[in-house]
């Protein structure tokens, strides 16, 4: 499906949530990268799991348990699919990407990490991906390095190539960063490390809904995906890793279903991607969480991108229009995911979400969890709108009517 | 006029916007504006009204047995509900400050108007000026 051909009015219909009022006007959603709404396809799903099938998968002797075990799995290969990796065993599943960042800190990053080792994040990082690194290189006594990035949000390419090193152990990098919106040159920093025997992790956390995804092609070592930033539920995550590597790490954590054998004198590990999966997983989410791979595969990605860019252009367009004196945009990188930061003059951004919420605009305020990349901004926060691929022109125009009576106020 | 008349005055001027969100806002903050500025020396640590995420600073004073505020915030909506308390309550003696019963926050439909988060934050402010009240009374 082409952009061209793209119905959004019969997208939204797949939408329940969207036709609703708040405070007395149309709902307009555009907190899309704090977490998406989800299409009817994913909300019946989870109904009918607990409805018709719900059981306790692998290993279950009887016909339900059968049914949510090869539902649960079929995710997984949908999610195979949705990023191209060499196999499905290589996509386990997490609550999100927190969990999924976490694991690889507390599991490679402990295996491997040494003192004196280095691990590079950026400074637009979210704080799920800082805090685990900052936590295992105190622990290990190894060093936290941060790339800079420059004044319209783009990362300092030139100083990453200063801080990479062969002591350069892991780059962990946003692939498409939440508060700006930035595309980050992932192959590019993936390729580099690699030369200096690094290995990468991606956060994939905005990226999963809005752009294509092939790990083999990008030779990525890790990537992290969040479910409910991708159309799909709530508490289901998928940490991607290369065979290679899940293989050697140690687990994560001991329970259920990651053991082969259990004596209490010792333990041996199950294969991945068990080993990583201990305990009873989200089933009910991970089953729905295929349709959301699914809806999102229907449309395309490239037909996704194409109509968020125009919603944001239309947006950015606007501002400049009547509100670039007095609007201060936040992220202004020439490769952009749908995500725009911005203040108003004189305004403080509680107050501009607030005023918006009246007219039913919902929009994120505040540091976005990235509070380094505030700073660097000299800035407590933003307002951030963040555009899905149901989201219209029509909605852009209101929200822009809002700012606009907000600045012809004063 | 009395804590009672004034909230009723309130009440009513909120009421004129009906179900308006935007407008009620918009007039929050015009109230705010109207606050007396407050000397900067009074703006420190020690009078920052914990438990808000914006900003807010109140500063008791009493005069002929009557407690004064002054306030200010660096969020415009979040000033103007504290120049609310303000109207209410300063002035009063610290017994009557105690005692008054602020009914125009249901009657005005604050809580759905600033949402739950800034709601907690509102109780921090009136907590913070009965407390200092009450200190009072007990002296």
């Amino acid at each position: 499906m082409n952009e061209a051909s793209l119905d959004i009015i019969s997208i939204r219909n797949h939408f329940p949530i969207l036709h609703q009022q708040v405070n007395g006007h149309p709902l307009v959603y555009f907190d899309n990268a704090a977490t998406t709404q989800k299409p009817i396809e994913v909300i019946d799903a989870l109904g009918d799991y607990y409805k018709l099938h719900n059981a306790n998968i692998h290993r279950g002797a009887h016909a339900l348990a059968d049914r949510s075990t090869g539902f649960f799995e079929d995710t997984r290969k949908s999610v195979q699919q949705f990023i191209n990796a060499k196999e499905a065993a290589e996509c386990i599943f997490t609550k999100g990407v927190t969990e999924s960042i976490n694991l690889v800190a507390q599991t490679y990053g402990k295996a491997f990490l040494k003192p004196g080792d280095e691990v590079l994040i950026s400074y637009m990082e979210h704080h799920s991906n800082i805090v685990p690194w900052q936590m295992i290189c105190n622990e290990i006594g190894a060093q936290l390095k941060v790339i800079p990035i420059h004044e319209n949000g783009e990362l300092d390419m030139e100083a990453f190539y200063k801080l990479l090193s062969v002591q350069t152990k892991i780059v962990a990098c946003v692939w498409a960063s939440n508060a700006l919106g930035t595309i980050n040159p992932v192959k590019e920093i993936i390729d580099a490390a690699h030369k200096v025997g690094a290995i990468v992790l991606l956060d994939g956390a905005q990226a999963g809904s809005h752009l294509p995804i092939d790990v083999q092609q990008l030779d990525v070592d890790f990537l992290t995906l969040s479910g409910h930033k991708l159309y799909g539920p709530t508490g289901v995550g998928v940490l991607y890793g290369k065979r290679k590597l899940l293989d050697k790490m140690p687990p994560y954590q001991g329970g259920g279903e990651m053991i082969k054998e259990v004596s209490f004198e010792s333990t041996t590990y199950n294969e991945i991607p068990f080993k990583f999966e201990a305990g009873t997983p989200n089933i009910g989410d991970v089953i729905a969480f295929k349709y959301a791979l699914e809806f999102v595969s229907r449309i395309g990605k490239e037909a996704i991108i194409q109509w968020e860019s125009k919603l944001l252009n239309h947006f950015n367009a606007g501002i400049n229009e009547f509100g670039s004196n007095r609007i201060k945009l936040f992220g202004t990188a020439k490769e952009k995911v749908a995500v725009q930061s911005f203040l108003i003059e004189g305004k403080h951004p509680f107050d501009t979400g607030l005023l918006l919420d009246a007219k039913g605009i919902a929009v994120r305020t505040g540091h976005h969890c990235t509070q380094p990349l505030m700073n660097f901004f000299g800035i407590e926060g933003t307002v951030r709108a963040s555009f899905a691929v149901y989201n219209t022109m029509e909605e852009v125009d209101v929200l822009l009517e809002s700012l606009k009576k907000m600045l012809n106020r004063k | 006029m009395t804590s009672t008349e004034i909230q009723n005055e309130i009440i009513e001027d909120f009421s004129l916007f009906e179900e308006d969100m935007e407008s009620k806002l918009f007039y929050l903050m015009d109230l705010g504006k109207k606050l007396p500025e407050m000397p900067l020396e009074h703006k420190t640590e020690e009078f920052i009204v914990k438990g808000c995420q914006s900003k807010v600073w109140l500063y008791p004073f009493k005069q002929d047995g009557k407690l004064f505020f002054e306030a200010d915030s660096n969020t415009e909506i979040t000033k103007g509900l504290v120049s609310l308390l303000v109207k209410i309550l300063s002035g009063k003696t610290p017994s009557e400050i105690v005692e008054t019963d602020l009914y125009f926050i249901e009657k005005i439909g604050m809580n759905h108007m600033i949402g739950s988060q800034r709601s907690n934050g509102f109780a921090s402010m009136i907590k913070q000026m009965k407390m200092y009240a009450f200190a009072l009374t007990q002296k």
